[in-house]
């Protein structure tokens, strides 16, 4: 077997905790399909049989009883974890240590894309890279955002990546939060490229390709918590460290009295298969070399490398935020040519429907309604008279007579009375507005929310 | 003599028939009469064969149309089929017209055999009256000439070469999907790379391919139909991470050796006839990734044969470690040792000797080699290094040998006549020596060849044996390689002119790999069997059959 898919679901949503107190993450609809399809259909496009997915109780049972992922036909190994958040991604992989056999690829649970996964991959076996990962040009978010007052904020704290000429190898990374100065490169870096890029503005898909000796590496190094935050900087730096550099570590008694000093680092030396000299003696005779100028051998002789593949065009959102919820949203559906309206949903003929809304299934809409840029989820009910507008209805919600929704999201299980009028405004789960209520802009949430700040 | 053979015809016939039940051998006169009977007896059949084609027309029509329609070869045939139902009334019709109606009943085998000869020399005689042949008229009625020089020898071209011929194409996707490797879910059958841009047309037989367009992108991604090693093989080929006929053979059989080792013989199965089938459609996927060379066609068939060889009665683990073995002292003997004795032998033999100035082109494993191997020997000699685009392997070939401290000058190889003045012997290396003695190898090199020739400057070839190929090939249009065309774009100071060539309609990129040098501009070429002339070739090659 060549790899093994791994999707990181347990994650809590912790920069949309409105959307999320009720319903998990993993869970959330887009375009009536659970968040965590996307990421399982990609994978069940390109080709891969079985996933070991890691998440908590809840969404396990979630998953159980939601349809679509039933519709899923890859065998998925479902493998839960205690939820009091303390554990991070690589944690989770050194969980599940006993299950990998081979190199892994490892998803968000969050990821929407529909990027050609071969790229990715074929970075990791062409050039026997450690560590492939995948990133995006990001886009400005367009629709206003419920419950934001005043202008937009600024992006969060930004990423600095920096790749070689040819913009796939992958010489620095580094998030704003940890340079306190500026940015400092490493001399020996420059010397071995000296021609960098630096971007800022990509999106890390949080998509990658790891090699089986990393998931061993991790397992002697329980510092690491995770792979975004940790274990990718740290693989990158490693790439141009001196002990990975040093090519006397070839004899088995070398690499035992120097496991004292460098424990860690000899793990990413052992990515070597047994049949290093003939690979070695291949490479030798072959008239290749990665870059130019210099006397030294491909890839400078290093034996780690990361490659990372940058889409500049299509779809690749990670739903992390509300605003990235919502753009998802609108652009997910596209994705699929599935009707937008689900046959078993009662649509009566006098309802006005724009051709880019979409109707989950057992849906009872009304006479003289209007709906227009939404989504409306499964079982939702919506009486006459009422006009939605670029809004996300989500499962079981009903909605009186005469409402008017506007560019607001509405939660599983809520009731909107008569009459109300929402402009902007967050619905959280199971609340009830009460009818003739004129909000604006606002996170209308249970009491028992706010105290779980 | 005419006339009178048809007058006589009854007479004659009696007389040569009977010569022939005797078993006598028939004078030139008869063979000439018998000829012209039976050139007359067919025009009969044939206006006989029109009218009965024509009413089993409706019948034959499955027969004909499985058959391609287009060759000419299938006319006879079709001729013959509705002839083979009514063959017996035509042959009787002459038979009666010839006014021997006793002979009907009689036949004996000799007529038969007499009839039938007379068949085959007219569907003959008629294939070389469509060819246009006029002077094979003539020669028919000389009897002379036995009838088997009289057709022409009609020679299969092999299917890489014949890019252009959509029923090739055709039956080259029917042949990938025979070869899926049937897994216990799904049969999933080996991807077919489809052609890239326009090819001009001298060239358009053979397959051009994109390096944008590579073939993981038809296959899953966890591959399970192909073996991952095979895949990063594939992958590293067509991106020319791999490349050198040594570096792609080496690499290929390190493939193997993981293929073997991951490899378990299902029930009922012989090791030695499965492995073989599961390394087809392997090898059908690394071929349309990149062209496979000549090198690894040898490789792959010394694998073949080994595989083949192994005893029904020889276990499993028992024999995988033997094949292990096996590619293991492959490698070592033709490709590392090979390359020692070499060495070795150019050395020794004063080949290169202090003072020389030594030219080579592009980036030969074998060569650099040697000339490292010299160096260390303590021979003074400098190095000119000659180079072209798009690949420019000329500057790896000058890192190496600039590492070791050789000094080199590097030049382009539009400057090679500007620089063979002071150059006192060429070193070529070789992708393959064809069997007539031409020496097949990166494209520039026959140029090189050319412009040492003729500033009388020695050529000297160095090649291990197992490049040796028993192909034949006079011209580089015949069998070559098209590598993706979109390398020869280049971008200077932000302006990249050729960026649009695909809508230009009059257009065309051509990136050639190889090119073939005929044996007069090679002046020796260095084996580790020692020094031998161009022309040795075929000499060597049946030595190594016979050893085989």
């Amino acid at each position: 077997m060549e790899l093994q898919a791994v999707l990181m679901a347990a994650g809590g949503g912790s920069r949309m905790t409105d959307l999320t107190y009720n319903t998990p993450k993993a869970m959330l609809p887009v375009g009536n399909k659970p968040l965590m399809w996307y990421p399982l259909n990609l994978l069940e496009k390109v080709g891969f049989e079985e996933v070991i997915v890691i998440t908590t109780k809840e969404v396990q049972k979630a998953m159980s009883t939601d349809l679509k992922i039933k519709d899923v036909k890859m065998k998925l190994d479902v493998v839960s974890i205690q939820e009091d958040g303390d554990m991070g991604t690589a944690d989770a992989l050194r969980h599940i240590q006993p299950k990998i056999k081979t190199d892994i690829l490892v998803l968000s649970c969050d990821l929407i894309t529909d990027v050609a996964l071969h790229e990715v991959v074929d970075l990791f076996r062409a050039h026997n890279a450690t560590m492939a990962m995948l990133m995006s040009k990001a886009h400005e978010f367009t629709e206003t955002v419920p419950g934001q007052k005043g202008k937009k904020k600024t992006a969060e704290q930004r990423d600095f990546v920096g790749v070689d000429q040819s913009g796939k190898r992958l010489l620095f990374m580094a998030n704003e939060a940890d340079l306190e100065d500026g940015l400092s490169i490493r001399k020996s870096i420059m010397r071995k490229h000296p021609r960098m890029l630096i971007k800022t503005g990509l999106v890390d898909a949080h998509l990658y390709c790891l090699k089986k000796a990393v998931v061993d590496f991790l397992t002697e190094n329980k510092s690491i918590s995770s792979i975004r935050g940790e274990l990718v900087p740290y693989l990158v730096r490693k790439q141009f460290s001196k002990t990975v550099n040093s090519q006397k570590l070839k004899d088995d008694t070398d690499d035992q009295t120097q496991e004292k000093n460098d424990g860690p680092a000899n793990h990413e030396l052992l990515i070597s298969s047994r049949d290093e000299p003939l690979l070695q003696l291949a490479q030798e005779r072959s008239c290749w070399n990665d870059h130019r100028g210099d006397m030294s051998e491909a890839y400078h002789g290093g034996k780690l490398r990361c490659y990372v593949h940058i889409m500049d065009q299509g779809l690749c959102c990670r739903v992390n935020t509300l605003a990235a919820y919502i753009e998802v949203n609108r652009l997910a559906p596209k994705l699929f040519e599935e009707p937008s309206v689900h046959p078993s949903a009662d649509i009566s003929e006098r309802c006005q429907m724009g051709s880019d809304s979409i109707i989950g299934a057992s849906c009872h809409i009304a006479d003289k309604t209007s709906i227009k840029r939404s989504t409306i989820g499964n079982s939702t009910t919506v009486k006459e008279k009422v006009k939605v507008t670029n809004s996300i209805i989500m499962h079981g919600v009903t909605i009186e007579e005469g409402c008017n929704i506007q560019g607001s999201v509405i939660c599983s299980n809520a009731v909107i009375g008569r009459g109300a009028d929402l402009k902007y405004c967050l619905v959280g789960n199971g609340q009830h507005i009460e009818p003739e209520a004129e909000r604006t802009n606002e996170i209308i949430v249970g009491t028992d929310q706010l105290m779980e700040i | 003599m005419a006339d009178s053979g048809v007058i006589d015809g009854p007479g004659r016939k009696d007389e040569i028939e009977r010569a022939k039940s005797e078993g006598k051998d028939l004078t030139k006169e008869e063979k000439q009469r018998l000829r012209k009977e039976k050139k007359q007896q067919k025009k009969i059949k044939e206006k006989k064969d029109d009218k009965a084609s024509q009413e089993n027309e409706k019948e034959k029509k499955p027969v004909t149309s499985a058959a391609p329609a287009s060759q000419p070869p299938t006319q006879p045939t079709v001729q013959k089929a509705p002839s083979a139902v009514p063959a017996t009334a035509p042959v009787s019709v002459p038979a009666s017209e010839a006014s021997v109606p006793a002979d009907k009943p009689t036949k004996t085998k000799a007529e038969l055999k007499a009839e039938r000869r007379a068949r085959q020399e007219a569907e003959r005689a008629s294939k070389q009256s469509k060819k246009g042949e006029t002077g094979q008229q003539a020669a028919t009625s000389k009897p002379k000439a036995p009838p088997s020089d009289l057709q022409p020898v009609v020679k299969r071209l092999p299917e890489h070469i014949q890019v252009d011929n959509p029923d090739v194409l055709k039956k080259l996707a029917k042949k990938l999907e025979r070869q899926q490797t049937p897994e216990h879910y799904a049969a999933k059958k080996i991807p077919l790379r489809s052609d890239y841009g326009y090819k001009v047309s001298l060239f358009s037989h053979l397959h051009q391919y994109s390096r944008k367009a590579p073939l993981t992108q038809q296959l899953s991604i966890p591959s399970t139909v192909i073996h991952p090693a095979i895949v990063r093989l594939g992958l590293q080929y067509s991106h020319g991470i791999v490349a050198g006929s040594n570096a792609r053979s080496v690499a290929l059989l390190h493939a193997f050796k993981q293929v073997i080792r991951d490899y378990t013989t299902p029930q009922n199965e012989e090791l030695s006839r499965d492995l073989v089938n599961k390394l087809k459609p392997y090898i059908s996927f690394l071929n349309q990734c990149r062209p496979l060379s000549a090198s690894m066609g040898n490789a792959i068939k010394y694998i073949k044969k080994e595989i083949s060889n192994i005893p029904s009665n020889c276990k499993e683990d028992e024999a995988k470690n033997k094949l292990l073995n096996c590619i293991e002292s492959y490698i070592n003997e033709k490709i590392i040792l090979a390359g020692v004795a070499i060495a070795k032998c150019a050395i020794e033999k004063q080949k290169i000797s202090d003072g020389d100035v030594i030219l080579v082109y592009g980036c030969s494993s074998l060569v650099n080699h040697i000339l490292c191997k010299a160096f260390e020997k303590s021979r003074k000699f400098r190095v000119i290094v000659v180079d072209s685009r798009p690949r420019l392997e000329g500057k790896e070939a000058l890192r190496r040998l600039v590492q070791k401290g050789i000094s080199c000058t590097y030049v382009l190889i539009s400057a090679v006549s500007y620089i063979l003045p002071e150059v006192s012997k060429v070193f070529l290396g070789a992708h393959a020596l064809l069997a007539n003695g031409y020496v097949m190898s990166r494209v520039g090199t026959s140029q090189i060849a050319l412009v040492a020739k003729a500033f009388n400057v020695p050529v000297l070839v160095c090649c291990e044996t197992y490049k040796f190929c028993d192909r034949v090939q006079t011209d580089s249009f015949v069998s070559n390689e098209l590598d993706d065309p979109d390398d020869l774009i280049v971008t200077r100071k932000g302006t990249t002119p050729l960026e649009g060539w695909e809508n230009e309609s009059s257009l065309g990129l051509l990136n050639l790999v190889y090119d073939v040098t005929p044996p007069d501009f090679v002046d020796l070429v260095i084996t580790e069997l020692g020094m031998i002339p161009c022309t040795s070739v075929p000499v060597v090659l049946r030595v190594k059959n016979v050893d085989q």
